[in-house]
């Protein structure tokens, strides 16, 4: 079957050892988790993760089910890279006398990073981005023997104009003036 | 302002107001604040004492099962937490309701590696359906709360409540309201009539359509609706292991058990059926064998309450997301009547093959040492078809669950998904606690008795009337099978030297005997079932017997050897 990046978002409550039980699921798989970042969510009391894992469809259907099955668990969803707009941040710390050689504003405008900090020993930049870019950037200052390089996970949002958990949220509202 | 209490006895108020009114358990250091309590509720919640953790979750696994209600355990930390782990994952491979209480040091102890500390929610959180540390008395009605009501509803599963110490001594102001509804957790979805409809016309014009009857049935309570749809639109039904008995064995619809040692008419039949009707099971792979040559032919429907089941072994027609009694129910009237004679003559062509190549020499032997098979059919129709089977896993389990006869829902209790040798003994325990007016026939191995052996002892002390059946073969019977067919006969580490039985029964004070030959056999279980208590037969058993018929593993369905040399073949 065919392999491709997926994004899976978690939307859940707000509890300790919920990224043990999601992560669980995609070891018991033997699946590598590519990046993965955690935040509260625009909802209030709402945290939301976002994956990304390489692997075929319907595996990953798989997982988000089994992902959704866990009780403190709202929603999650999985996306192909077209059904969202993304980014991700990268950080490169670059010794500032080699920096000197170089053609730096060139580089910083061809790539839209920023310079965060500039000291007498090393200078910080910035760039975000999808990782094809930010690979980009550190393909080109490797030569400029970078110390430390870093990039975030993903985040993502949808570009679907109906958003599912508020749904889901409202739903589940209406379920409990039912229930009590 | 109410009166404060300690959370130990919050606890037990707690259990109690949530319906409890028995507990399997065992008693240690981070829990006994919870013990000196129950010493004043004896008379509202009822202590059992196994001899061992992993005896506790069993009992509670086999009260929960034979009677629908909650399982109960508590236990205290760290070893006696890590005993409770086989049980919790049976618990979750055969979507049985248990909570489990275990101690835990006290919260500012914890992450320090104190005396008798484990992760215990990290350990269990892959084995449960949800597992919570309570660090607080104030947490402790909620937590309870919110434990049952998960444990209970839905896909019903294990539920691991870790108790700190402190949370234990801690004070707080008690009242207990049930659990009713979790933001983010829906047990019961709501059925959608188009994916009825959908179901409904694909029976409609099946020509040779089979029914699946799971273990969801039998938790969802749904055996009148299954035989009423089934009737109606005369579809043959066949039972999954743990399906066993939603279905009364006499029923002329019903037609046998599926998977690796199933009845050939419904396992050859999978592959020639058009329509499969798959209600409350999950396509384990002791049931499809190899699932690219898995019902290729056949249109799937699949009906279940949890709906990451549906596609995760086998691709899917049309699915419905509920429970099997709605389900089931809303089907009957979109469903036309209809007769498939020919098509249900053909399972009972294959039956008659499996009974002369099959059955005859296991049930009805002429000569030689006794076989398992001719045991169970003989206490089976001792009881009237009437008692609880309870087994443990091997030969032993699966010659049971053959031959054994169901005429009352909720009449097996096994270890199907986790198969965990050691599971029956505590098991047959907390079922006949659960239903003290039925029969409770536990059929054992050697193997299988000496890893749960202890329990005897809470047989003894409590009065248990369990019916033990030891068929003893003196070896891992199971394993040695598989040594005879796949390995070149090398029974490596499969002979067992036993003790002896009977005295160790005995010694607990319970009724046993050894029955040798045939000729002892129908007097040793008249003698069992007329007495009042526990009893033991060790029945001496011919090691070389083997179960059949047999699906290899990874072979397909209809693939079946009849013998070590004989296959399975249509005419
Ligand atoms: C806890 C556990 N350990 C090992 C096994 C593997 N196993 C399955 S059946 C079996 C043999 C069981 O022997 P016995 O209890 O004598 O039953 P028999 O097959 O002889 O009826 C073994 C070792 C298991 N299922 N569970
Ligand atoms: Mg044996």
């Amino acid at each position: 079957m065919e392999k491709q990046l997926y994004t899976v978002t978690v939307f859940s409550e707000n509890q300790v050892g919920l990224l043990n039980q999601i992560s669980i699921i995609f070891t018991r798989r033997c699946l590598n988790i590519e990046s993965l970042s955690v935040s509260p969510s625009s909802i209030e009391g709402v945290h939301k993760f976002t994956i990304t894992c390489f692997s075929d469809r319907v595996t990953m259907e798989k997982v988000v089910k089994q992902i959704e099955k866990r009780i403190d668990v709202l929603k999650s969803f999985l996306y192909t890279d077209d059904e969202i707009v993304y980014q991700e941040v990268a950080l490169y710390k670059v010794p500032t006398e080699k920096l000197l050689d170089a053609n730096l504003e060139v580089i910083i405008r061809n790539h839209s990073a920023r310079i965060l900090e500039v000291t007498r020993e090393y200078t910080v930049i910035e760039k975000t981005g999808h990782s094809d870019e930010t690979e980009a950037l550190f393909a080109e200052l490797k030569s400029y023997d970078i110390r430390q390089f870093v990039r975030s996970g993903r985040v993502a949002v949808t570009k679907s104009p109906i958003e599912y958990v508020d749904m889901f949220l409202e739903e589940q509202n209406r379920r409990k003036d039912n229930a009590i | 302002m109410s009166e404060k209490i300690t959370g130990a006895e919050a606890l037990i108020k707690s259990l109690i107001a949530e319906g409890v009114d028995r507990v399997f358990g065992y008693p240690g250091g981070a829990i006994i604040p919870v013990y000196d309590k129950l010493y004043d509720y004896t008379d509202q919640l009822k202590h059992i004492l196994v001899r061992h953790e992993q005896g506790a979750t069993h009992a509670a696994q086999g009260y929960a099962r034979v009677s629908g209600r909650t399982g109960v355990v508590i236990v205290t930390s760290g070893p006696a937490a890590t005993n409770v782990i086989t049980g919790l994952s049976d618990a979750l491979m055969d979507s049985t309701p248990m909570v489990v209480i275990t101690g835990q040091v006290a919260s500012a102890f914890l992450g320090s590696d104190a005396f008798q500390e484990t992760d215990v929610v990290g350990i269990t959180q892959p084995i449960t359906k949800w597992a919570y540390q309570i660090r607080r008395a104030e947490d402790i009605p909620w937590a309870v709360a919110r434990a049952f009501y998960i444990a209970g509803t839905g896909r019903p599963g294990p539920v691991v409540l870790d108790l700190a110490k402190d949370a234990q001594t801690g004070l707080l102001e008690w009242s207990h309201k049930k659990c009713e509804f979790i933001r983010s957790y829906i047990p019961y979805p709501e059925v959608k009539q188009d994916d009825l409809q959908v179901v409904a016309d694909l029976i409609n014009v099946a020509e040779r359509p089979m029914i699946i009857s799971g273990h969801g049935v039998m938790i969802s309570e749904a055996e009148k609706e299954l035989a009423a749809l089934a009737e109606k639109a005369d579809i043959p039904v066949t039972a999954t292991l743990l399906g066993l008995s939603t279905i009364p064995s006499s029923h002329p619809l019903y037609k046998g058990m599926l998977g690796m040692h199933g009845n050939i008419g419904p396992n050859v039949n999978t592959n020639r059926c058009d329509l499969l009707v798959a209600v409350g099971m999950r396509f384990d792979d002791r049931v499809t064998g190899d699932t690219s040559k898995y019902a290729k032919q056949a249109k799937i429907v699949h009906i279940d309450i949890d709906s990451s089941e549906f596609d995760k072994n086998v691709k899917t027609t049309a699915t419905v997301h509920g429970d099997a009694k709605e389900v089931l129910a809303r089907l009957l009237p979109l469903v036309n009547e209809a007769k498939h004679t020919e098509w249900l003559q053909t399972f009972d062509e294959m039956a008659l093959v499996e009974q002369e190549k099959v059955v005859k020499r296991e049930v009805f032997p002429e000569s030689g040492l006794m076989n398992m098979g001719e045991v169970v059919h003989k206490v089976s129709k001792a009881t009237g078809d009437r008692a609880v089977l309870i087994t443990d896993v091997g030969q032993n389990q699966m010659f049971s669950s053959r031959y054994f006869r169901y005429t009352e829902p909720k009449s097996i209790i096994t270890s199907g998904g986790l198969g965990t040798m050691g599971f029956g003994l505590p098991a047959s325990i907390g079922a006949k606690m659960g239903a003290p007016e039925r029969t409770v026939c536990f059929f054992t191995g050697d193997g299988g008795l000496q890893m749960t052996i202890q329990e005897l002892g809470t047989i003894m002390e409590y009065g248990v009337a369990v019916k033990i059946i030891l068929l003893n073969n003196n070896f891992l019977g199971n394993v040695r099978q598989w040594q005879e067919l796949f390995f070149k006969g090398r029974f490596s580490q499969t002979p067992m030297v036993n003790p002896d039985f009977v005295q160790i029964a005995d010694a607990y004070g319970i009724k046993a005997e050894n029955v040798e030959t045939r000729e002892q056999l129908d007097g040793a279980i008249e003698r069992m079932l007329a007495h009042d208590g526990a009893y033991l037969l060790n029945v001496n058993i011919d090691a070389t017997d083997m179960i059949f018929p047999m699906t290899p593993a990874g072979a397909a369905v209809d693939d079946i050897m009849l013998t070590p040399d004989e296959k399975f073949k249509l005419d």
